[in-house]
């Protein structure tokens, strides 16, 4: 065994190497398979104010809920045009992050059950020694009721990690506010 | 899914979200308990890279923002491993660095620091790790700079490393930094690590024998996330 190497903050000046070096807030391409969906938000200090040095990395499966990484056994049918990773920072956009991908299908939990449809997140910023862990549910999705995770949290918080649809008249919109801290603090889970 | 627990990151290395000496902690810090996920396959898969990731010059700082001339200061290689807390090395991982230039000046448009930017220098770089792990970066050292967490504060000399695992769970954002470096101790970021053990895993090893002569020092830097040290389907 060998031990773990710390982590330390992102500070704020990740821009040029972790984000402009290539455009990573669109995980769809004219070909990748299953429903186009927009996930924007801020991410939200103790006083309620934008975080503006953030960075969200978040890691999908596709739209049958298939991972395209050799632990899940069935990812060689998984969508070929579908990486599943996109990273997006707060910065150049007025604090509000926004990412372009597609809805991705519920996936196994174990033998028998499943997970509702999610995406897996992390929280990166200045001021923050190590990354937040959080997800992103959908409101309106029947599965939720069941997810093995969301009912493990008390339900006085669960709404932290339900993205809401938005009105909007293009692609369906889902608004997913990260409260690092507060009366509506996220949930988060262990990094 | 067997493993009721989560991960195993260890916090006795790790730092806490809150350590009010960083100031920029004390409003961005979850304060709520964590709560445990179990590893499912949502945790227990990530990103693939491949060789279409980067390209040979990405790993070399001091060729891969050249304009007119070599960038100004002391070339160094920095190589090292990037293992699992199990030992087992992690081949084909997206290694990311970004630093500040020689004289502590970060191209990026918010580092206002009176100090010169380098034409010839963007500090930013990416290589995947090979068969067996290893990572090479070629780069000029970085100088120290002055930032605002309290009266006269210095950042010390630090490169700042983004690892992805073989799964997202090992996912690692960390800095080396350089042995025998003062100001060390007067830093809030560095000494927010719980343990002396952890922070001396950050400063990386002078080693004569990774220098090359008349052309660059060498330093030795292994990096090690949190792997997944139990099969998740049996």
């Amino acid at each position: 065994m060998s031990r773990q190497s710390p982590s330390q903050t992102v500070g704020p000046f990740f821009h040029p190497a972790l984000i402009d070096v290539q455009a990573q807030n669109d995980l769809v391409t004219p070909q990748t398979q299953g429903e186009r969906i927009i996930i924007t938000g801020r991410v939200l200090d103790g006083d309620g104010v934008a975080v503006p040095d953030a960075m969200i990395e978040v890691w999908q499966a596709d739209y049958q809920g298939i991972y395209p990484h050799p632990n899940d056994p069935r990812h060689t049918e998984a969508d070929p045009h579908f990486r599943g990773f996109g990273r997006v920072d707060t910065w150049q956009t007025g604090d509000t992050f926004t990412l372009r991908t597609i809805r991705p299908g519920p996936v196994p939990w174990d033998d028998t059950i499943m997970q509702a449809p999610h995406i897996n997140v992390r929280v990166f910023a200045r001021g923050m020694l190590i990354h937040a862990v959080t997800r992103i549910y959908f409101a309106g999705e029947p599965a939720n009721a069941a997810d093995p995770v969301l009912s493990r949290i008390d339900s006085a918080r669960r709404e932290t990690l339900i993205a809401q649809q938005e009105d909007t008249g293009d692609l369906p919109t889902y608004r997913f506010d990260i409260h690092l801290q507060g009366d509506s603090e996220t949930v988060f889970f262990n990094p | 899914m067997t493993d009721a627990t989560s991960s195993a990151l260890d916090w006795s290395v790790h730092p806490p979200y809150l350590h009010e000496p960083y100031r920029s902690t004390v409003k961005r810090s979850p304060q709520q308990p964590l709560v445990p996920l179990p590893r499912t396959l949502s945790e227990l898969t990530g990103p693939v890279y491949g060789e279409d990731t980067v390209r040979p010059e990405d790993s070399d700082l001091t060729r891969n923002a050249v304009v007119n001339g070599e960038p100004i200061g002391e070339r160094i290689i920095v190589t090292g491993r990037l293992l699992d807390d199990s030992g087992h090395p992690i081949p084909n991982a997206l290694i990311e660095v970004w630093q500040a230039n020689a004289a502590g000046r970060y191209i990026h448009k918010k580092d206002q620091h009176d100090a010169p930017l380098d034409p010839n220098f963007t500090g930013a770089g990416r290589t995947l790790t090979n068969d067996q792990g290893e990572y090479t970066f070629t780069t000029i050292r970085p100088g120290a700079y002055p930032w605002r967490n309290h009266e006269n504060a210095w950042r010390p000399p630090h490169i700042h490393f983004s690892v992805f695992g073989t799964t997202f769970l090992e996912r690692l954002v960390t800095q080396m930094y350089f042995p025998g470096d003062p100001l060390l101790a007067y830093d809030p970021i560095y000494n927010g690590i719980p343990s002396e053990e952890g922070r001396q895993r950050l400063i990386a090893a002078f080693d004569l024998d990774l220098t090359q002569p008349e052309w660059a020092l060498g330093y030795r830097f292994d990096i090690v996330v949190c792997g997944p040290q139990q099969t998740p389907f049996e």
